[in-house]
Formats: C-alpha cells, sequence, structure tokens
C-alpha cells in the first residue's frame, strides 16, 4: 500500500460539553508545530451539552487548508452520531471509534480501530472519577498520534500551552495520550495509508484564531471604550480584549486607560459606543447579525452625525435559532445599507487571522478619519476557529486622530468654525469634543435637520447640502480604506472575485480549475467597501467575473453590479451558504457550472458554448500532487494611498 | 476659558465663574406657550448660574419628544447629544466615559423613559453614571399628537384616544427599585423646589432622576388629569421645604428653621441640602421609608414632592473603572499604543 503523507483531513465526533476540545486542538497544534501546514474546524451545535458536534482538521502539505466535505481519518466518540460518522468514512479511509459504544460496524472496504477509552482511563488511579470523560478524550489523541505519526513531544507542548504550564492537568491528560498510544502500539496493526511526517512550513508562523487577533489589533489600535452584548460567535472578541487590555495597557500608576463595558443589550452596546465616540475616544463594540439589527438605528444616527465608531460583526447564519453556530457571509448587504434614509457604509473585510489583526487597528484611523462607523465583517470559521498566521507585525502607521479641533485649535480659529463645513472639499468636516472648555468649541449634535454650524433647521437646501457632502465623504473613504489582495495568473482569462474567510478554498479551487479543466484565473480578494480603483480595473479586465461567497443570493455580487451596473451581465455568482466554511469543491463547482468557455463568448468560430464538467474526481486530484499555486503570483494591488495595507499573504500557500 | 462672551447691552451681574446668566441661555423654545418644559428649562439656567457651574464642564442629552428638544433652549455653550427615542442613557452612558471631570444632564419625557426606554432608564440606575436624569413628566406623546404615555393614569380620558385602560409606571419606584442613589419628584407648578433640587441633584455624585410632572398644555390639561397644573396644585404636597447650600458656605439656619425641625444631608462636593420637616420628619436615607411613601402617594392621591431618596457616598460608574486622572479623550498615542517590544510578547502568547 503507498502511504498519503501529510494529506489529508480527520473528523472526530463527539458530544458538546464532553470537553473534545482540548484534544482537538491538541491534535491541530501537534501538526503544526510538525511544520506541516494545517487547519482545524470546529462545527458545533447550539447546545451547552449533549448534541452531537464535530472537529475537522486538514493536514496538507502543499498548504490547502481549506475545509474538505470528506474525512479519510474519523474518530467516533459518540454513540448517537456513530452509524452517520461510519457512513461518512471513504473508501480505503479509516475509522477510530470508542469501543464502549456497541453498535454495528457495517463496512469492510475501510480499516477500522477500536479504542479502549474508558478502560485505559480508569486504569489511572491519577485520574479523578469526574475527569474521566474529559481525559478519555485524550486516548483518541494518544492512539491517531501512534497510528498516523504525531510527535508525542509536539502533543506535550500542545498541552503545556493550553494548561498554561500547570503540571497538574498537563501530566494527567498526557498520561492518557501516552496511555493510548502505548495500547495501540501493542494492539492494532496499521490498515490504511494515512501518515503525517514532519515538514517545515509552518516554521515562524504561529496559531490564533481571528476573535483574539481581532481584540489584540484593537488595543494596539489603542481602544479606549468597548461596550457590548454576548452573542456567539462574537463573544470572545469581547473577552479576548478584558483579557489582553490589563497586560498589553499596563501603566506605572495602576489606573485605566480603557473601559469595557457589557451593556444590557446590543441597543446600548452601540449606543454607549457611539457616545463614547462622539466624546472622542477611541470606541467600538463587537455582534453578530441578530445584533447587529438591534444596532441599525443607532448605526444611522452615527452615519448622519458622523460619528467614528467600530463595528466588528462576526458572521453567523440567520435568525434566532437553528443554526447560529455555524459560519456565514450574510450580512454584507445589510451593513452596506444599515441605517434609515440614503446611508452606506465604510466596511472592512479581514481575510484571515493577520488581517483581524491589522484591520483591529487599522480600523480606528478609517473611522476617525472619515467620522463614520466602520463595520469590520469577519466570520465563525475565521473568528472562532484557529488558523496558521503570519506574525502580529507592530502597526506601520502612526494613529490617524482625524480633523479634530481641540481649545488652542478654536482660538487660533478665534471660534470661526463650523462642525459640518466642508472646508477641505473632501467632505470631512472638522470636529470638536466634549471637555474642549473654549466657549466657541461645543455643538449641538442631531442626527438629520442641522445645518454647516450644527444649528437646527428644516431647510430643504440644508438638507440637500448635507447629504451631497455625505456622498462626497464616501467618495473620499475610497483612498483610506484597505486596498484587495490580488492573485495574478499568467494567461487567466477569468476574474474571480471573493471576500472574507474563503481565500483558502478559491486558491485551492482556482489550482484544479487549471490543473483539471485548464481555465485559469486570477483572483482578487477584496477587503473594504467602498470599493477602491483596483476593484474597477480588475472588473473591466475579464469578460466574466465569478463572485464567490458564502450566502444564498450573492450579495457581493449584488454590490458588484449596483456599482458597475454597465457591466453587470458579467458577473457570475457563485453563492453558497450551508453554515459550513467554504470548500475548494463547491468553488470549483459553482464556477463551472457558469463557465462559458471563451470561443461562445467571443463569438468568432461559431461553435457551440462548451460547458466544461466536474470531471476530477478525488482521486485523481490526490494524485495530481499541487504543482499549485506556483504559477499563481500574489500581489497587493495598490501601495498608493495614506492609510493602505500592504498586507502580504498569510496564508501557507504562499510561503511557496 | 471662563469668560464671558461679550454681550450687547450693559454690563450685567457676574457669577463666581465670571459669567452672566445669558452665558447659560439657549436659543428661543419653540414648544408651546405654558409648557412646563419651559418653566423647567428657565430653572435648569438659573441652578446653573447661581452654582457657578461653567457650561463647557456639562454635557447635555436627550432623547426624542417635546421634552428632548429642550436641551436646545438652555446652556448652548454646552455640548449637547439630542440622540434617539428612549437611547439617552446609552449615548451618555458612553460620552461621560470621554472626559471624567464632566457631569451629564438628561431630559427624557415619560415616553422616551417609561415606555420605549424603560431597559436604558433602568440599566443606567443601576450604572450609578455621573448625570441628572430629568423627566419631563406629563402622561401624554405630545409631539405626535396626543397620545397615551405609560405615566398616564388608569382611566384617563382623552379626546381623540378614549379611556387609558392600564396601571401607570411610577418613575420614582422604578428608580428604587433600580438602584439609584438620588431620586426626587417635583412639579413645573412649584420653581423654586425644582429649582432646589436641580442644584442638589447636581451636587450628587452619580445618578440623579427627577420625576418633575410637567403639564402638557395642550394634550393633557384637564383639571381631573394628574398631570394637570390644577391637579398638582390641589393635590401636591411637599415632604420638606428644600434648600441647597453650596460648598463653603456658612450655613445660617434662619430663625423659623429650628433645631430638630431641620433636617442636613452633606453632599460628596461639601454642599449641603437642608431639609426643613413639614408636616411630618422624613427621612430621604431610607429607602424602606422611599418606598412607603412613594405607595401611601399613590394609595392617597397626593402629588408627593421633594427628595424621596438620597445614598451619598458610592462611587459613580467612571469612579468604579479607575481612569487615569487625564481624561480618556485626552491621552495620546504614547498613552495608547502599546510598545513595539510588546508585539513579540503578544506573538510569543500566541501557539
Amino acid at each position: 500500500m503507498n502511504k498519503i503523507v501529510n494529506d489529508f483531513s480527520i473528523t472526530v465526533g463527539t458530544k458538546n460539553g464532553s470537553g473534545s476540545s482540548t484534544a482537538n486542538n491538541t491534535i491541530l497544534r501537534a501538526i503544526f508545530k510538525m511544520g506541516i501546514p494545517v487547519s482545524g474546524k470546529n462545527l458545533f451545535p447550539s447546545n451547552i451539552q449533549g448534541l452531537p458536534t464535530w472537529y475537522t482538521i486538514r493536514a496538507n502539505k502543499d498548504g490547502f487548508v481549506a475545509r474538505r466535505e470528506i474525512s479519510e481519518i474519523v474518530v467516533a466518540m459518540n454513540p448517537d452520531s456513530f452509524a452517520r460518522d461510519l457512513a461518512s468514512v471513504p473508501v480505503g479511509g479509516a475509522f477510530y471509534y470508542a469501543d464502549d459504544i456497541k453498535q454495528p460496524i457495517t463496512r469492510a472496504d475501510i480499516a477500522v480501530y477500536p479504542m479502549p477509552v474508558k478502560e485505559l482511563v480508569k486504569k489511572d488511579p491519577n485520574v479523578p472519577t469526574d475527569y474521566r470523560d474529559l481525559v478519555g478524550n485524550m486516548v483518541y489523541v494518544g492512539v491517531l498520534a501512534q497510528m498516523i505519526g504525531i510527535d508525542l513531544e509536539k502533543i506535550e507542548a500542545a498541552l503545556v500551552f493550553h494548561f498554561k504550564g500547570k503540571q497538574k492537568p498537563i501530566d494527567m491528560n498526557l498520561n492518557a495520550v501516552k496511555a493510548g498510544a502505548e495500547w495501540a502500539k501493542a494492539n492494532l496493526e496499521k490498515k490504511d495509508p494515512y501518515y503525517l511526517e514532519p515538514m517545515n512550513k509552518t516554521e515562524g508562523m504561529i496559531m490564533a484564531d481571528g476573535n483574539t487577533a481581532a481584540a489584540i489589533g484593537s488595543i494596539f489600535g489603542g481602544v479606549q471604550f468597548v461596550a457590548w452584548y454576548p452573542i456567539t460567535p462574537a463573544s470572545s472578541l469581547a473577552e479576548a480584549l478584558n483579557d489582553y487590555l490589563p497586560m498589553l495597557r499596563k501603566r506605572e500608576d495602576g489606573k485605566h486607560t480603557y473601559a469595557v463595558v457589557q451593556a444590557e443589550d446590543e441597543l446600548a452596546a452601540l449606543g454607549m459606543s457611539v457616545g463614547a465616540g462622539w466624546s472622542g475616544l477611541r470606541s467600538m463594540t463587537s455582534t453578530s447579525g441578530p445584533g447587529l439589527s438591534l444596532m441599525t438605528e443607532f448605526a444611522g444616527l452615527a452615519y448622519y452625525a458622523e460619528v467614528p465608531v467600530v463595528v466588528w460583526d462576526v458572521q453567523r447564519i440567520g435568525p434566532s435559532t437553528g443554526l447560529p453556530t455555524r459560519t456565514s457571509q450574510g450580512d454584507l448587504t445589510f451593513a452596506a445599507f444599515i441605517g434609515h434614509g440614503d446611508s452606506h457604509s465604510v466596511i472592512l473585510l479581514p481575510g484571515d487571522v493577520y488581517e483581524c489583526f491589522e484591520f483591529g487597528w487599522k480600523a480606528f484611523d478609517v473611522a476617525e478619519r472619515i467620522q463614520t462607523p466602520v463595520f469590520v465583517l469577519s466570520d465563525l470559521d475565521m473568528g472562532m476557529n484557529q488558523w496558521m498566521s503570519k506574525p502580529f507585525q507592530y502597526p506601520d502607521t502612526p494613529m490617524d486622530r482625524g480633523k479634530i479641533l481641540w481649545d488652542k485649535d478654536i482660538e487660533e480659529l478665534k471660534g470661526n468654525w463650523g462642525r459640518y463645513l466642508d472646508k477641505d472639499g473632501d467632505g470631512i468636516p472638522y470636529r470638536t469634543v466634549p471637555g474642549n472648555r473654549h466657549p466657541m468649541s461645543a455643538y449641538f449634535t442631531r442626527g438629520t435637520g442641522h445645518d454647516e454650524y450644527a444649528k437646527y433647521t428644516e431647510d430643504s437646501n440644508a438638507w440637500l447640502r448635507n447629504m451631497d457632502r455625505l456622498k462626497k465623504k464616501h467618495e473620499t473613504a475610497r483612498q483610506y480604506v484597505p486596498a484587495p489582495v490580488l492573485h495574478i495568473t499568467k494567461g487567466a482569462t477569468i476574474g474571480i472575485i471573493s471576500f472574507g474567510s474563503t481565500e483558502a478554498a478559491v486558491l485551492e479551487a482556482m489550482h484544479q480549475l487549471d490543473r483539471d479543466h485548464g481555465i485559469k484565473a486570477d483572483f482578487l480578494r477584496v477587503r473594504a467597501i467602498p470599493f477602491t480603483r483596483e476593484v474597477t480595473e480588475f472588473v473591466n479586465k475579464y469578460d466574466q467575473v465569478f463572485t464567490v461567497e458564502m450566502n444564498r443570493d450573492g450579495q457581493m455580487n449584488q454590490l458588484l453590479t449596483i456599482e458597475y451596473p454597465q457591466i453587470a451581465a458579467k458577473f457570475k455568482s457563485v453563492a453558497f451558504g450551508d453554515g459550513m466554511p467554504a470548500s475548494a469543491k463547491w468553488v470549483r463547482e459553482g464556477i463551472l457550472a457558469q463557465y462559458v468557455a471563451p470561443a461562445k463568448l467571443n463569438g468568432r468560430n461559431g461553435k457551440a458554448a462548451v460547458k466544461v464538467k466536474s470531471t476530477a474526481t478525488r482521486g485523481k486530484v490526490r494524485k495530481a500532487a499541487a504543482k499549485s499555486t506556483a504559477k499563481t503570483v500574489k500581489k497587493v494591488a495598490s501601495k498608493s494611498a495614506k492609510s493602505r495595507s500592504s498586507a502580504k499573504k498569510t496564508s501557507a500557500t504562499k510561503k511557496k | 476659558m471662563a469668560t464671558a462672551l461679550p454681550m450687547a447691552g450693559t454690563p450685567a451681574n457676574v457669577n463666581l465663574a465670571g459669567l452672566t446668566k445669558n452665558d447659560y441661555r439657549g436659543n428661543p423654545t419653540t414648544l408651546c406657550q405654558g409648557c412646563g418644559h419651559n418653566s423647567i428649562s428657565n430653572q435648569i439656567i438659573s441652578a446653573m448660574y447661581e452654582m457657578s457651574i461653567l457650561p463647557e464642564n456639562v454635557l447635555k442629552f436627550s432623547g426624542i419628544g417635546c421634552s428632548s428638544k429642550s436641551p436646545t433652549y438652555f446652556m448652548n455653550r454646552s455640548f449637547g447629544f439630542n440622540s434617539l427615542h428612549g437611547r439617552m442613557p446609552s449615548i451618555a452612558t458612553g460620552a461621560l466615559f470621554g472626559d471624567h471631570t464632566l457631569k451629564g444632564i438628561g431630559v427624557s419625557g415619560d415616553g422616551d423613559t417609561a415606555s420605549i426606554g424603560m431597559g436604558q432608564f433602568k440599566h443606567v440606575m443601576r450604572r450609578n453614571v455621573n448625570m441628572v436624569y430629568i423627566v419631563e413628566n406629563n402622561g401624554v406623546y405630545g409631539l405626535t399628537k396626543g397620545q397615551f404615555s405609560a405615566t398616564a393614569e388608569k382611566g384617563l380620558t382623552l379626546k381623540k384616544q378614549g379611556v387609558n385602560p392600564y396601571m401607570p409606571v411610577d418613575i420614582c419606584m422604578e428608580a428604587l427599585a433600580s438602584n439609584a442613589t438620588f431620586v426626587a419628584r417635583s412639579f413645573a407648578g412649584n420653581p423654586k423646589q425644582v429649582k432646589e433640587l436641580l442644584k442638589a441633584a447636581m451636587a450628587h455624585n452619580g445618578i440623579a432622576v427627577l420625576d418633575i410632572i410637567s403639564p402638557c398644555v395642550t394634550f393633557n390639561n384637564q383639571e381631573n388629569a394628574y398631570h394637570s397644573y390644577a391637579w398638582g396644585k390641589d393635590h401636591e404636597e411637599p415632604l420638606h421645604d428644600i434648600t441647597y447650600i453650596a460648598p463653603r458656605s456658612e450655613i445660617i439656619l434662619e430663625e423659623e428653621m429650628k433645631e430638630g425641625e431641620v433636617r442636613e444631608v452633606s453632599m460628596h462636593d461639601g454642599s449641603v441640602i437642608i431639609l426643613k420637616n413639614l408636616e411630618k420628619d422624613y427621612d430621604p436615607t431610607n429607602r424602606f421609608e422611599a418606598m412607603r411613601i412613594l405607595q401611601e402617594a399613590q394609595a392617597n392621591n397626593w402629588l408627593a414632592t421633594g427628595l424621596i431618596y438620597i445614598e451619598a457616598g458610592k462611587p459613580s460608574l467612571v469612579e468604579t473603572y479607575n481612569l487615569t486622572d487625564t481624561p480618556l479623550n485626552r491621552l495620546s498615542e504614547a498613552d495608547l499604543r502599546p510598545a513595539p517590544a510588546m508585539i513579540d510578547k503578544v506573538n510569543a502568547l500566541m501557539f
């Protein structure tokens, strides 16, 4: 049997609340420390205890770490999902299960490995009875380590990290791992081809989740005020702020330069944040879709009152119960037009954990420069799962506090200033904030109905002038938001646009399209709204532009057709939202389903359009080991403007 | 910066801050003539002037409604934020973190507070935000032309609305139940008491709720209506005569204020509130008494006014956050952005 090395997925099925996340993260981190590109995705129910939950890990030597639909190795720890888990193993795959689950094994086309989980844990007198289930999860870690080749030393490193160096739990868990490994060595015979071997492809990288990265980025952005309300999957962002602020903003006098308030609901969370932003603080909140709905009224007010504030939306699926613990990119158009009356938002779209950090600090610069709410749209997959990332880098630009006037400025102006006066012609007015003691500094803030000097008016012309200025300000925003990231392929005939966490899936799909179908694509990952000129250049370059996103209606596609109505017909929406992180398969198939070969498009030889069918089997995919993105050159689209990002590629793929 | 702005005309009297009363005025009111809210705005101007408070040290907040329009009509030199219906408390809560040396004064109405804003009202109480929270309470929605509000009494009959079928919300009880540290009720028809209570509220450290019955002359001023001038005048029973004494002023008890008949409440800033007993000795530092007097007033149809409850000495919200002496919004990048070396520390903390 030919070995298959560093190219497969593992799924572990457990019961929610059984403590398996420690075990799963341990496997993930150990593989990462072995230098193998890897990703881990927690597919969990909205539940505290009892419902089935799965964790999938993908190791890939070529750096393709998007989710796959299939896992070659399945570990079944939950009787309730046992039959489903067993049926999911592909032919030739491996199935590990806790042998206290007495259910029929109906497969002869896979390798089956029973594990005496309970028995092994019971043997260890140091494991208290009520810890047996938790520690039991470590047995499968040990068995897997032995059978597929995870270094025990790396497992220990992961446990030391997880338990913050506390020896007792480290020992207890490590002993269970060792017991599992020893038992497997003595009792199991390897009957499947899947192995891990050390590489050097993760050197210098870190592993983190996007919410933590966003929190740390915000702290380096000088966040001063946070009001939030608990909601999955955004809660851990605010909690990370609470964790890291005391350390990163520690002062000798013990005083605090920030305040975090848990609000009574999302209305108050954004209300407080807007109040603080109005008062001159770097202010933020974090939420998810339903919370964003409640924030809508304040978002509209902040747009018209021109208050800088940062709103993180860690997107999840839909309203109420059902799939709130599943990932989505379904809030894009909602955020883009949030408010009442005419409004259009400035939105930042981080694509990975590093950009969650980077946009964490950048969002404040943009918000204070433009004097408007800035929405940062992440998602559950990026926010809550552990991703490989390049290390966080110190901000490369000083803080931009925008156009703010203090006492001496007003004195110099002899009090002659107008809060909503477009002095510079860029639509951005000057502002003062409370605490400015100059007698001419104060103004009265309202949503609508004010003139250039913030005086109350219901005059139509003043209203129209203000609306025009706000529009101009939005145009100005284009030069302050991060430019997109561009991946160029030689000979590309189509364009692909995506945003957020789909990049890994798109890059892998591009590779497959090229290899299996000869379709070469350029790829632009949009990182902000309003669109920058690079987006305009990109969409004009191709006859077909495929927009890949995780929702039903193709929301980015909608925004593109609104922005570029004259070429709207060439946008093809590849939208899919089932709550799972994007996979290369659906990106590829979604593109192929709508792809029209150039002959027809050009109409040169009169031949019928060639619809390319997806023919690649998984087997083929595996064999034709990725020459991968070697041909793909990634560029950051532009280096121009002031606070533009110059982010370099952060995924492992890029390291090649 | 405590300079009076040059005003036309003869030099006026100035207060200890060197300001004239004009420095405390706002734009001309656009509310109805005779509206209780105008009388309250005037008392705010007088109270602030007499207390020599710098307008620049005060932030004005409001929600939506007739009452919420009124911050435009006083203290033009103060920053103000006319926010959203029922959401004034959250705006104020966040804004007051910007500079902890500032004091908030919020004006709301009974619809803004007791209906759409009930949630935020309760939470701004329990957080003890450092602000005066005035409810200009008239039992009716004015700007939308006369619908019942949540403080309207059961059985109130209004022209277009018919008969109010619901029990009213008692603002002071709600405030007490939410652990407000200063709760008072007054009547716009009793301007002297309004002014003294405003001064006491400004001197209070933390949330100070003033539920002021402020008749709507257009929609709800029928003689038998609880929120009318006539009913108020007939049924008001002050708990005490209240006098605010500024810090460092010598307290001279007037002839008629004999010992045993007055009660002194010392405030956080050194000022003192003198409460002169009327019919009974009322102790506003006793929560049980406060609840009892509100129940009694409700049961007996009187408008009990005065300082109902005070708990001095409890830290206000921003004080519990141990903030820098420099106001947060004056901090610079050096204070806010961690040093470059910290990035390595952070990366080392990741796996």
